[in-house]
């Protein structure tokens, strides 16, 4: 659905998005993981038409961004990182200004709407104005507005930026429904780790405009080292080293302080062997813990620091602050 | 037309947000009252050549009627018309004032789309990038014969004296409001396109405005300027424009008077010149990049 090749942004001296390649599949989740100024929204503002590429080529639901641009806008929605409903309209309303802008008659708009509406269960505040809203509704507002020419592409730049715990899980909720069910490719940027996590099937790392690794989450984190169990016995034993040693998908054992730590591949899938293991052995297990690899440290791991820092122009700056500040608003 | 259906759905989009709040229309209503009965009333140009009742009745009767003629002819020469006041001669000006203010916000508001990430959702929707640009002219357009509109009927109720031929002339006067208001709106939104900080917008709409009202004959006659000032003044489509008004609404000329026909014809063109400008800058600030 999505294909980008060797796609390349320079802004003066600065390179924003360095030959990045990628194909999304249709009705997948699709997300870029990274830092601000990594070149997401960059990336993303090719993908949608907003920019062109220096070099490079980006092919969206068949259409080249370069040549084809109407059609490109025609079958993509485009949730910005910004919220853009207007606080002064009602929900309803903002739906019918974005319907006029991809053509759709009035009466199939009005029912495309009712739909979006029911969808993101926001149907019983669509004629308030937006200035009532919460900020993970105006969030879902944003989302309907993106939806109702029925895209075959959503991007979604920091979809759940600024908003609190549970609202970003049921947004998360939302967006796996669409891929599911309503069969939409969806591409995200994002530079939290769990969301990149819980919610992507597939997730490229991306820092300074280079993509520095792309797989599923689970895969990315297996790939430095997987997880580690951390046992605490009453009696430790040399027999039990050598027990759990032979069980599929234990990597490395050893012994500090009387902590057994246990290098594993997959934590989830080890963890009940090696306890039925040490039952049947009878050994007495005070304490089991499994630390799980988080894409954090896989990103640490490839880029040599964490995602924790933010930056940027003081354009940029101002805009993630109003947007922060509208959503928690209401 | 595709074309139209996204300006209208663009133009709606403001002009909801402006008449869901009367308090604006208020306060962009004060600056124009201020300065018609401020100036209008205070700088009474006119009331100057009247001769007040006592000194009149010393003169002989001869006199007075020769001193009647002279100044009528010269209240006619530089105002049209020796019936004129000068607050009725200001209220019009106004009118016409009013517009260059509204046509400015319309140029700031492309500055809050684009901070606020409005535009660059416009920028990947399958519209003509000129429709967002005469978008805000439309709604512009609207807002800005509305409130001059306005201004007229409170100029009513503080004295102005307006004398209409008829509906047409009347149509007429919409007219010229409507041509002067959407030609300088797209010329001064589309030259603000690219401007990201509204900073600069406050500067260059105060370089803009401030001297289109003073070269024009808003405020007083073309025929009381210098030589240098009446060169200006009569390029100045504010000029045409105000003249047009006064001609329609203040002395009860035809449309098709030769009085009029000229001004609305230079305004027609001036229109048609800055939408074809508009059109082309639009393309080029708003492609992409």
């Amino acid at each position: 659905m999505v294909e980008a090749i060797e796609l390349t942004k320079v802004f003066g001296k600065l390179v924003a998005v360095d030959h990045v390649s990628f194909t999304v599949a249709e009705r997948e989740v699709f997300g870029f993981l990274g830092p601000n100024g990594a070149g997401k929204t960059t990336t993303i503002n090719i993908l949608t038409t907003i920019m062109r590429p220096t070099s490079g080529r980006g092919v969206v639901a068949g259409y080249d961004v370069l040549e084809e641009p109407a059609k490109v806008r025609e079958v993509i929605g485009y949730v910005p990182q910004d919220l853009t409903v207007d606080d002064d309209l009602t929900g309803y309303e903002n739906l019918m200004l974005h319907a006029s802008l991809y053509h759709i008659a009035r009466g199939e708009a009005k029912t495309k709407a009712r739909e979006v509406l029911r969808f993101m269960e926001l149907e019983r505040f669509a004629d308030k104005k937006v200035e009532t809203y919460s900020g993970g509704m105006k969030k879902r507002l944003e989302i309907c507005c993106a939806l109702i020419h029925q895209p075959q592409i959503l991007f979604l730049d920091e979809p759940t930026l600024g908003l609190d715990v549970q609202t970003r899980a049921r947004i998360w909720d939302y967006i796996r429904l669409l891929a599911r069910d309503q069969g939409v490719t969806i591409f995200l940027t994002t530079h939290y780790m769990d969301e990149a996590d819980s919610l992507c099937d597939r997730v490229a790392i991306i820092d300074n405009g280079r993509i520095k690794a792309l797989d599923t989450p689970t895969s990315l984190k297996t790939s430095i080292g997987g997880d580690l169990i951390e046992l605490e016995l009453a009696h430790a034993s040399f027999s039990v080293g050598e027990a759990i040693s032979s069980i599929r998908g234990v990597k490395e054992v050893s012994e500090e302080n009387g902590v057994i730590r246990v290098w594993v591949e997959r934590g989830e899938l080890v963890m009940p062997q090696l306890l039925g293991e040490l039952i049947r052995l009878g050994v007495d297990v005070r304490r089991a813990e499994m630390k799980r690899q988080s894409l954090d440290e896989v990103f640490l791991r490839l880029t040599g620091r964490s995602l924790r820092d933010v930056g940027g122009s003081r354009d940029e700056v101002m805009r993630r602050n109003i947007t922060i500040r509208r959503m928690r608003s209401r | 037309m595709r074309e139209l259906s996204e300006v209208r759905a663009l133009a709606y989009r403001e002009l909801k947000k402006w008449y869901r709040s009367p308090i604006l229309i208020f306060m962009t209503s004060i600056q124009p009252l201020l300065w018609m009965g401020l100036y209008g009333k205070a700088l009474n140009l006119t009331g100057l050549l009247r001769i007040p009742e006592d000194l009149l009745s010393q003169l002989p009767p001869e006199a007075t009627r020769r001193l009647g003629v002279i100044i009528n002819e010269v209240l006619s020469r530089y105002f049209g018309s020796s019936d004129i006041d000068f607050f009725s001669y200001i209220a019009v000006g106004m009118m016409g004032v009013i517009l260059l203010f509204t046509a400015m916000s319309s140029g700031m508001s492309v500055a809050w789309d684009r901070r606020l990430g409005f535009l660059n959702k416009l920028l990947c929707a399958p519209i003509n990038r000129s429709s967002i640009l005469f978008g805000k002219v439309a709604s512009s357009v609207v807002r800005g014969v509305a409130q001059a509109f306005l201004v007229m009927l409170i100029g009513l109720a503080l004295g102005l004296h307006i004398h209409v031929a008829g509906p047409a002339e009347f149509l007429a006067a919409l007219l010229v409001l409507a041509l002067l208001c959407g030609s300088f709106s797209t010329i001064i939104t589309a030259l603000t396109l690219k401007i990201k900080t509204w900073e600069y917008h406050i500067a260059i709409n105060n370089l803009i405005t401030l001297p289109l009202m003073f070269t024009s004959s808003a405020l007083y006659p073309v025929s009381l300027m210098p030589d240098w000032l009446r060169a200006l003044a009569i390029v100045n489509p504010l000029t045409h424009g105000v003249e047009a008004l006064r001609q329609l609404l203040l002395l009860g000329e035809g449309v098709i008077s030769p009085l009029v026909i000229p001004h609305i014809g230079f305004l027609a063109v001036f229109a048609a010149g800055s939408f074809a400008l508009g059109y082309f800058l639009s393309g080029l600030a708003l492609r992409s990049i």
